[in-house]
């Protein structure tokens, strides 16, 4: 195909834009719907991000009109979108706004699909190109995939524009994608098993694996920080690293999802894909290039380099809250949550201690730790730096000096924050710890999108360069499986009351190897 | 806050202005960006405003400059604002007699260090902005053909005088519809032959569209004039048909092409702080703008 020749590639104010397409949403009743993935949609149709006819299709067990989905879909946009509501862009949106009702298992609720999206492509001129968001709980996926496989919706049918040269198929197909969110699965082999029976659907290439933890935004920011620059990279190894420290805590409980959580637990939920993510970021090698295939390579080179604690018992540590206080807010325990059985062996804190055997990193300690009702809400890549060799001070001078710390947070406030020793003003030498604070918030003159937007563009576009491909969820399911089948023989997790940092277990797990964890 | 400095010097305006920073907390860190305003009485309130919001999340030092009265003694007023939804600092100086042929020696011991400046003219209209003192602090410098008393020579002047890093608002009024037209090339197969580009006869937005069209298509555009508002319609001819899209409301476009149903999308005129945010997003030289703006003295002059 030959280059559009008004895009110039130094011409950086023209935003890439999809092309002519429906996205079609399952579970357009869900929290994640209303509060993140509609008003994305508005706020993408604000920034002049979504093509002319662009249009919107909702599939849920609900008896509802189009005009009762789009009245849904204005107060969500009302509400939680992050642009200014502007009656035009509404009514441009509203236009291309239809409504399925039906259940998964209904085959005529999915005829009634390829016909509406059909419909579409007549009247609004969307070309045949679909994306079908699953926003539904993962044991809904086959069921959804096999119904878009049999009404012919999974692949295009033989469909030429009018007006268009005869040999137009060469140049473009009408495409089909499909986003799913994690969980992908919640072993080795469910995910495998996930993974045929969307293979046998979709093309690998088509199918958008989405952890909305990890934006895109973060994902380039890291690769950003460390190899744009030369200051980083020297020390980025052995030689200067003690240990890395990635934590994704959070204060609250496990809410609504009892039904999900009982049985998944905070390392199958969080670390699995998250943390492990954030590790394979931090401790990869320079890829060739950001393309797609060059960035997987190496997070897949280095999760193969991943090893486990030699004796689980004493480099993993897992909890359960117990009641407390967080925040100043009585809570209950987790076993005392609705819907959680009284005897679950769920875990709602996990740390790890991992290596990485490679020339880079061997001996230096990647301790990973989640959790629910911690103090506070936080997500962040601390690398903690060796002592310096010698310090020509007394010792009572640098008795207030830590380690040297580059600390990567990734929520709130994403930035960066480098600890350093400084002398304390005044007529005595001493020297104690001081940050040094950069926040993407305050350093540029435009503000970071939201993570669905961003989310929904590339998959509209067609740019799944970040989102993990198949066989890194496996290889870190490879890390995650020994663990979890040794928790599993073990005794259950130890309680820690809500709102301290952990159990017992997790600081003698740092404390074994003298370290311990920054405070929450 | 409002702090008021009559008859001062810029040793006092930078004391208030550290002494304002203080009471926020902190110095002046955290400041992204110069952004100095050369305007005059009738529109500071709208500058100002226009700066405020669009970095609003952004704190930037934003330097009003106003030349008064040129035949008294020199005399350097400052007005001091902070807080107050204000972001970052604002002083809005006002610069009477001789000292208004040199107000980059006002302006420079004002500018955070370590920071870019941009120069924003603002109701006033510099022939060649780099030529001007507050043009050569800056790494870019922002003009508003639109609002000169005759665009379509101001264009020209601006042509005429260009030099990397200057920019225009007749341009950034062109990115909706030129990011539009790209993504209507981008589902074009049949070969594009000329076209024409419809708008207010003095639009310079209109002009700079159809130089960058023809330039970059290769292909013969024409300017036609209208009763606007702004931009109304853009037609690309292609050996399948025509490709419209037209605009007659300046809020929702419609968009034709040969064998397909008519499209619609909001594409509304944009208020002069989205203008100035998304010149201040990017502070690199603008090679495409100076390209169209090179090309520009040789459309076929307006019918009508």
């Amino acid at each position: 195909m030959k280059p559009n020749p008004l895009r110039d590639p130094r011409d950086r104010r023209i935003p890439r834009l999809a092309g002519p397409c429906v996205l079609v949403l399952f579970g357009v009743t869900g929290d994640l719907a209303s509060k993140k993935l509609l008003p994305a949609i508005y706020d993408l149709a604000n920034r002049g991000l979504l093509p002319p006819g662009f249009s919107l299709v909702g599939f849920a067990r609900r008896d509802w009109t189009d005009a009762d989905f789009a009245h849904v879909t204005h107060d969500a946009v009302k509400s939680h979108a992050r642009t200014p509501f502007r009656e035009d862009v509404w009514n441009q949106l509203a236009e291309g706004i239809r409504f399925v009702p039906g259940e998964f298992g209904d085959d005529a609720a999915f005829d009634h699909l390829a016909q509406t999206v059909a419909a579409l492509d007549a009247e609004r001129g969307t070309g045949g190109n679909y994306a079908f968001y699953l926003s539904i709980p993962p044991n809904a996926f086959p069921l959804v995939v096999q119904q878009l496989k049999r009404s012919g919706l999974s692949q295009p049918a033989d469909w030429q524009p009018a007006g268009q040269p005869a040999d137009w198929r060469a140049l473009d197909q009408p495409w089909r994608r499909v986003v799913i969110e994690k969980p992908f699965g919640h072993d080795l082999a469910s995910a495998q098993e996930l993974n045929s029976m969307l293979d046998a659907v979709f093309p690998p290439h088509a199918v958008f694996r989405i952890d909305h933890y990890l934006g895109k935004e973060t994902v380039q920011n890291l690769l950003a920080m460390r190899f744009s620059n030369t200051l980083f990279e020297p020390i980025w190894n052995r030689g200067y690293v003690d240990h890395v420290q990635i934590t994704m805590a959070e204060d609250i409980g496990i809410g609504g999802r009892a039904g999900y959580y009982d049985g998944i637990g905070a390392a199958r939920d969080v670390i699995q894909n998250h943390l492990i993510q954030l590790l394979a970021l931090t401790a990869m090698e320079e890829p060739l290039s950001f393309a797609a295939e060059s960035l997987r390579a190496e997070k897949e080179k280095v999760l193969a380099a991943v090893q486990i604690p030699a004796d689980i018992a004493a480099g993993t540590a897992r909890g359960q809250y117990s009641a407390g206080w967080q925040g100043g807010i009585e809570v209950r325990g987790f076993l005392e949550e609705e819907g959680i059985p009284a005897d679950s062996a769920t875990e709602t804190f996990a740390a790890l201690r991992l290596t990485i055997d490679n020339r880079r990193w061997a001996g230096v300690p990647f301790y990973l730790r989640t959790g629910k009702r911690l103090p506070t809400r936080m997500t962040e890549i601390a690398v903690m730096f060796q002592r310096a060799p010698h310090l020509p001070f007394d010792a009572t001078d640098t008795r207030e000096l830590g380690q040297n710390a580059l600390v990567i947070r990734v929520q709130p406030d994403e930035g960066i924050t480098l600890r350093f020793g400084s002398k304390v003003p005044g007529s005595a030498m001493e020297v104690r710890d001081v940050n040094m604070d950069f926040a993407y918030g305050e350093s540029f003159t435009e503000s970071s999108p939201e993570a669905y937007e961003r989310l929904l563009l590339d998959v509209l576009i067609g740019d799944p360069p970040l989102f993990p491909r198949q066989e890194e969820v496996e290889l870190s399911w490879k890390i995650l499986d020994p663990i979890e089948e040794f928790w599993a023989d073990h005794d259950k997790p130890e309680q820690y009351p809500a709102g301290t940092a952990g159990p017992e277990s997790a600081h003698a797990l740092v404390a074994r190897d003298g370290r311990s964890w920054r405070r929450l | 806050m409002l702090t008021d400095l009559a008859d001062t010097t810029t040793v006092d305006i930078r004391a208030a202005l550290a002494r304002a920073q203080g009471q926020l907390g902190g110095p002046a860190t955290g400041v992204v960006l110069n952004l100095i305003i050369v305007t005059d009485e009738s529109g500071q309130h709208d500058a100002v405003r226009a700066a405020s919001q669009a970095s609003r999340e952004h704190p930037c030092r934003v330097l009003g400059v106003i030349a008064r009265e040129s035949r008294t003694a020199s005399r350097l007023d400052a007005e001091i604002r902070s807080g107050e939804g204000t972001p970052g600092q604002t002083a809005l100086l006002r610069l009477y007699g001789p000292m208004s042929e040199h107000a980059d020696s006002v302006i420079m011991p004002l500018l955070v260090p370590d920071t870019p400046v941009v120069t924003w003219w603002h109701g006033i209209m510099p022939a060649v902005p780099s030529a001007q003192p507050l043009g050569v602090l800056a790494q870019r410098r922002v003009t508003d053909t639109a609002r000169a008393a005759a665009p379509g020579a101001a264009l020209a002047a601006l042509s005429a005088g260009y030099q990397p890093g200057d920019t225009d608002f007749s341009w950034t009024r062109a990115t909706p519809w030129r990011s539009l037209l790209a993504a209507t090339v981008d589902q074009e197969r049949a070969a594009i032959t000329g076209g024409q580009v419809v708008a207010e006869q003095h639009n310079p937005t209109g002009d700079l569209l159809t130089a960058w069209l023809g330039s970059k298509l290769d292909a013969p555009f024409s300017r036609e004039a209208s009763a606007g508002p702004g931009i109304t319609e853009v037609t690309l001819q292609t050996d399948a048909g025509q490709v419209v899209i037209s605009r007659p409301d300046g809020r929702v476009a419609t968009l034709s092409r040969p064998g397909q149903p008519d499209r619609h999308v909001a594409l509304h005129r944009r208020e002069i702080a989205d203008l100035l945010a998304e010149e201040l997003r990017r502070l690199d030289p603008d090679e495409v703008y100076g390209e169209a703006l090179e090309l520009v003295a040789a459309i076929p002059a307006t019918a009508g």
